[in-house]
């Protein structure tokens, strides 16, 4: 007893210097324990739009027709061909032979038609209504085949097939889908023990991985610290950057640097003055030390960008030099439109790169003589306040819908930005379908949003994910949010 | 005595209405739309419609005020918003934790307390009873999420004894789930031992001064069995309250340790139904704590007046 | 000045000097008040000063205590959380104490349903658990010291109710305010001249416990996110920010700590020692 009242004493002595001691190997070889900070408040991707949802049951437990992979390419799962007609309009699937849901009931296109009527009716509560808006009627052609009659051509068709709220489920078992969750995916739903893990197990028994574990820990740094005590395996999606650097040293674990579509930016209200300004937007832009923002907030984790566009995408176009870090500038452009004491207000939601940005950015535009007030909110006024309400004057926020610069052309979006100039590149856009014209068109559309400095834009938020040595084929981007086991495994 | 029971049941009561109308318009003040935060960003307002219509949020205020009341006094309570499965299902789980979780502190505290009190007190004025007060004094100064964040670091992620966070479930096996609540119930524990040990120690005290005492020492009676028989037996009381009062106030008083351990209890419940805004969730919780902290001072307060006739007319 | 008075403040003063609790009590809180105010007229740096390239560093010239996670001085940080928690524990004992103990004082000067009402009040307010309501509250009004405050504030009223009433009945109880009323003193004027010199000592040694409660409590607000926000210092909000970094720099999560359980220690000590000095027979309700 001594000896180990002696130990503890020493652990704090020496400054909590015996972290770095390896954890012993909590999980045996067919299990995996993946550590998450949100908990799903249901389990039906078709109902709600908390990525949670999907970052639990997408491709593990649900499948939809068509399924995104980990570059965020398209590819076949319950649809195993696909043929389009020549306008457009219509999309004839091949369906996968001999699925049977987890109830055991047989997989077929009623099944199709049944979720996507589900979804596209007047009382949905579907949280991406608008994916299935181009569909005029889904039909079954015989159990093996489905027909999509579209109204209008839309190019994004089989991508938005592939989201979560797009999942095909069974009529006999939608209704208790959100508690008991019954799919075509390799795992079958077990157990919830709500506040704390989802568990799924293999169909197949002859799977490596017979049972997955998602465990809740919302708090980063517990999150850490179970991933070091051996509780969990893995942690996808690491919300405390610095943690990665102590990772990055330890030979037990894998760390994983890859790429999201979140666009981090620093939004303005363009219609609340002085913000109207574009002088006043633009000094905001000067006053940003984008690199400093990604070291401080992110450390160094982060891809600074100059518009709302992905850096890894073939279209995007490199606008960061456009306004460069200056506050000299900044003052200038602020003395130029008359602007003095200017006082403006940040809301900032949950999330660390915002509430650690925000602190950054309120230091920086300070010394561009801004007094900025922080005013942190939950989601809950963050989206009735900020989004619906457009009561602010900056936001701290990541957009990461994949290829999302339409919401630019949108009428009364939260930043209230409104160019006619914009919306007739993004009109030509959706009636194009050459590649090389749409890159150049979204290019253009880069340069229009940067030009008028709609936002500051900050960062391409990266995603870190740590894991344990000997733990393949995780996803290192997150083209979606989703969190695909099924081709992981043990070595 | 009777009378005066009847009366603090009405007195109980009239607190309960008072205290569920006070949580009812206090959410209703709440900003933030539940079913906006479900649908998230690309929410269309008929489907926000239709999920508000689904969560009855779109009747009049009283109305729902009358059914929640009713439903309670009828045994039922509302289905979650988020989780989709009844409170009263969804608080059994919690309850599960928290009330394990605050007892294992509570027992925990007290067998720290009541002996380092005694000790304490018998030894008054000397160099044992000013370390013990002083202990006691650092121990009721260390907040105790703080406790909790370097005993994380110490015994889980150094040493590798107990698990970081979380909560297995009972079902997993008794010790293992038992284990997962050593470093919570122990941080909990460490300032509430502090409390109950001067409580302990101040009780003792004016035990030992008491004339039975002298007459028990007069009688002969080994000065041990004085001071574990009748001084105990009689300082109880003032401790039994202190722990009652400590009991209410940890299941409340554990969201910090529930937050820094991420266990699934009633604490963690109150903090996630208030970020998503589960209303039906959330006016059940607290209405839980309420009753459980009006019902401990009621049989507080009657076991007093039990005891001390006198303590009837104060109330 | 009367000669009893004056050997009375005599022997408290002697009382004090000798006594331990006191003293430490005395030291700790001074240099908290110390800090605080010195840290209105000068700190080692300025408090939201970001120098990226510079953080994490350890203890230095330039840097007494390092740097944090942004290159922002601890100590002058640590100075700052000092004033903000005299702020929180001075404005949310002051609401307790100005609402709690004009309603106590006024519930045992007319009895009836006046004591009725506050005493069923206070009641209603005991039920809800503090951090439950802290959390409510600042649900609606957003996060920040000033809605943590008043939720503080708000939890003390009844606790100063409770001890003011109390103390107040017995002070009514006693011989020379009955004279008082005797002579045709009103009850306002008996509560000015009699009650409240005698329950003041109660009210001072609850006060200093109150006070280190509701550091506590900010503390715990801030670790939640609840109280205050950024950049502005306080001791709990650096605990909270300092968590994940732990594991690269264990001093960010230690001295924050420490900073807190130096205050409450010596507010729990000096409202010990206090206590012992005024009146040894008083005993101050400690409500967790």
């Amino acid at each position: 007893m001594k000896i180990t009242m002696h130990g503890a004493a020493t652990a704090l002595a020496l400054g909590l210097a015996v972290l770095a001691a390896p954890p012993a190997m909590a999980q045996s070889k067919d299990t995996l324990t993946l550590g998450f900070t949100l908990e799903p408040p249901h389990l039906d991707p078709s109902a709600g739009a908390a990525g949670a949802i999907d970052a639990t049951v997408y491709a593990n437990l649900f499948e939809g027709l068509t399924r995104i992979d980990e570059n965020g390419a398209v590819q076949p799962q319950l649809a195993t061909s696909w043929t389009v007609s020549d306008d457009g309009l219509v999309y004839t699937f091949k369906l996968k032979n001999g699925v049977t849901f987890h109830d055991g009931t047989t997989f077929d296109a009623d099944d199709v038609v049944f979720s996507l009527d589900r979804a596209r009716a007047e009382d949905s509560v579907n949280a991406q209504k608008q994916l299935f808006a181009a569909i005029d009627k889904v039909e079954a052609v015989d159990p093996g085949t489905v027909r999509i009659t579209l109204s209008r051509p839309e190019g994004a068709l089989l991508f938005n097939l592939g989201w979560g709220d797009a999942v095909i489920v069974a009529p006999e078992s939608a209704d208790n889908n959100k508690v008991s969750p019954i799919g075509t995916g390799p795992y079958k739903f077990d157990r919830w023990v709500k506040g704390d893990r989802v568990k799924l197990v293999a169909v197949d028994p002859a799977r490596q991985i017979q049972s997955v574990n998602f465990r809740f820990i919302p708090d980063p740094s517990a999150q850490i610290a179970a991933l070091r005590a051996g509780d969990i395996d893995a942690i996808t999606n690491l919300n405390a950057p610095e943690a990665v650097i102590a990772f990055q040293a330890d030979p037990n674990f894998e760390v994983s640097i890859g790429s999201t579509e979140g666009e981090t930016i620093l939004a303005m209200n363009n219609t609340r003055p002085p913000l109207t300004d574009i002088r006043v937007r633009r000094a905001i832009a000067h006053a940003i030390d984008r690199q400093a923002i990604v070291d401080g907030a992110m450390f160094g984790f982060g891809t600074p960008i100059g518009s709302h566009f992905a850096p890894h995408h073939p279209a995007y176009v490199d606008l960061v030099a456009t306004y460069p870090h200056d506050t000299a500038k900044a003052r200038a452009l602020l003395a130029e439109s008359g602007q003095s004491d200017l006082k403006l207000t940040l809301k900032l939601p949950p999330p660390t790169y915002a509430r650690r940005g925000g602190e950054i950015i309120a230091s920086q535009l300070k010394d561009a003589g801004i007094a900025v007030e922080i005013i942190p909110v939950e989601w809950a006024q963050w989206l009735e306040q900020v989004f619906r309400g457009t009561n602010y004057d900056m936001t701290i926020v990541s957009h990461t819908e994949p290829m999302d610069i339409g919401i630019y052309a949108r009428d009364k979006y939260y930043f209230n930005y409104d160019s006619p100039a914009l919306k007739a590149v993004m009109d030509k856009l959706n009636a194009t379908s050459d590649p090389n014209t749409r890159n150049a068109l979204l290019g253009e559309a880069q340069k229009i949003v940067t030009g008028d400095s709609v936002n500051a834009f900050m960062f391409q938020l990266a995603r870190l994910g740590v894991w344990r040595k000997g733990l393949k084929g995780m996803w290192r981007n997150a083209p979606v949010q989703a969190t695909d086991v099924t081709g992981v495994r043990w070595e | 005595m009777l009378t005066y029971i009847v009366r603090r049941l009405m007195v109980l009561l009239v607190t309960l209405i008072v205290a569920s109308l006070a949580i009812f318009v206090v959410l209703e003040v709440l900003p933030g739309d539940p079913a906006l935060l479900v649908l998230g960003i690309e929410a269309q307002d008929d489907t926000l419609a239709a999920l508000r219509a689904q969560m009855g949020l779109d009747r009049p205020a009283p109305v729902r005020y009358i059914e929640w009341i009713g439903g309670l006094a009828s045994g039922t309570t509302g289905i979650s918003h988020t989780y989709a499965v009844p409170v009263s299902e969804l608080i059994g789980e919690r309850l599960a934790v928290t009330i394990p979780l605050a007892l294992i502190a509570l027992i925990v505290s007290t067998l720290i307390a009541i002996p380092v009190g005694m000790f304490a007190a018998t030894r008054r004025g000397r160099t044992g009873d000013y370390a013990v007060m002083g202990f006691s004094q650092v121990g009721m100064a260390i907040p105790n999420f703080w406790f909790a964040i370097l005993s994380i670091l110490i015994f889980a992620v150094a040493l590798g004894w107990f698990p970081a966070s979380g909560f297995p479930g009972w079902d997993t096996g008794f010790a293992t789930a038992l284990w997962a609540l050593v470093l919570p119930a122990l941080s909990l524990a460490l300032p509430e031992a502090a409390i109950l040990a001067r409580v302990t120690r101040t009780s003792v005290l004016d035990t030992l001064g008491a004339d039975y005492v002298r007459t028990a020492h007069a009688k002969g009676l080994a000065p041990r069995r004085v001071l574990w028989g009748h001084v105990l037996r009689n300082a109880l009381i003032p401790m039994t309250t202190i722990i009652g009062l400590q009991f209410a106030f940890l299941l409340a008083g554990s969201i910090v340790i529930e937050a820094v351990f991420a266990l699934p209890g009633l604490g963690r419940l109150i903090f996630q139904s208030v970020s998503q805004r589960d209303l039906v969730v959330l006016r059940d919780v607290v209405l839980l704590l309420v009753v459980f902290v009006v019902v401990v001072n009621f049989l507080v307060d009657v076991a007093y007046s039990m005891i001390d006739p006198r303590a009837r007319r104060a109330a | 000045m009367s000669d009893v008075a004056t050997s009375l403040q005599a022997d408290r003063w002697s009382r004090a000097m000798r006594h331990p609790n006191f003293l430490i009590g005395a030291v700790l809180t001074g240099l908290l008040a110390a800090f605080a105010l010195l840290s209105l007229v000068w700190t080692p740096h300025p408090f939201d000063a970001v120098a990226i390239s510079e953080r994490m560093q350890g203890p230095s010239a330039a840097h007494w205590l390092g740097t944090d996670h942004f290159g922002r001085d601890i100590a002058t940080r640590l100075m700052i959380g000092a004033r903000n928690s005299i702020v929180v524990g001075v404005v949310a004992v002051g609401i307790g104490m100005l609402v709690g103990v004009t309603l106590g004082v006024l519930a045992a000067a007319r009895s009836g349903w006046i004591d009725e009402i506050v005493t069923r009040g206070s009641d209603v307010v005991f039920a809800f658990p503090a951090i439950v309501s802290a959390i409510l509250i600042t649900a609606i009004f957003g996060p920040g010291a000033v809605n943590a405050i008043i939720a503080i504030g708000i939890f003390n009223i009844p606790v100063f109710a409770r001890v003011s009433r109390g103390a107040a009945r017995q002070v009514w109880g006693l011989e020379y305010t009955r004279a008082g009323l005797a002579i045709g003193k009103s009850k306002a004027a008996v509560t000015r001249d009699h009650v409240l010199p005698n329950i003041a000592s109660v009210l001072i040694v609850q006060a200093t416990i109150q006070f280190a409660v509701a550091i506590l409590a900010e503390a715990a607000l801030a670790y939640l996110g609840l109280g205050t926000q950024p950049p502005a210092p306080s001791w709990g909000r650096m605990l909270f920010d300092a968590q994940t970094f732990m594991i690269l720099d264990p001093k960010l999560a230690v001295l924050p700590g420490l900073a807190i359980a130096l205050a409450v220690l010596g507010l729990n000590l000096l409202g010990d020692g206090l206590r012992d000095v005024l009146d040894p027979r008083l005993r101050a309700e400690r409500i967790g």
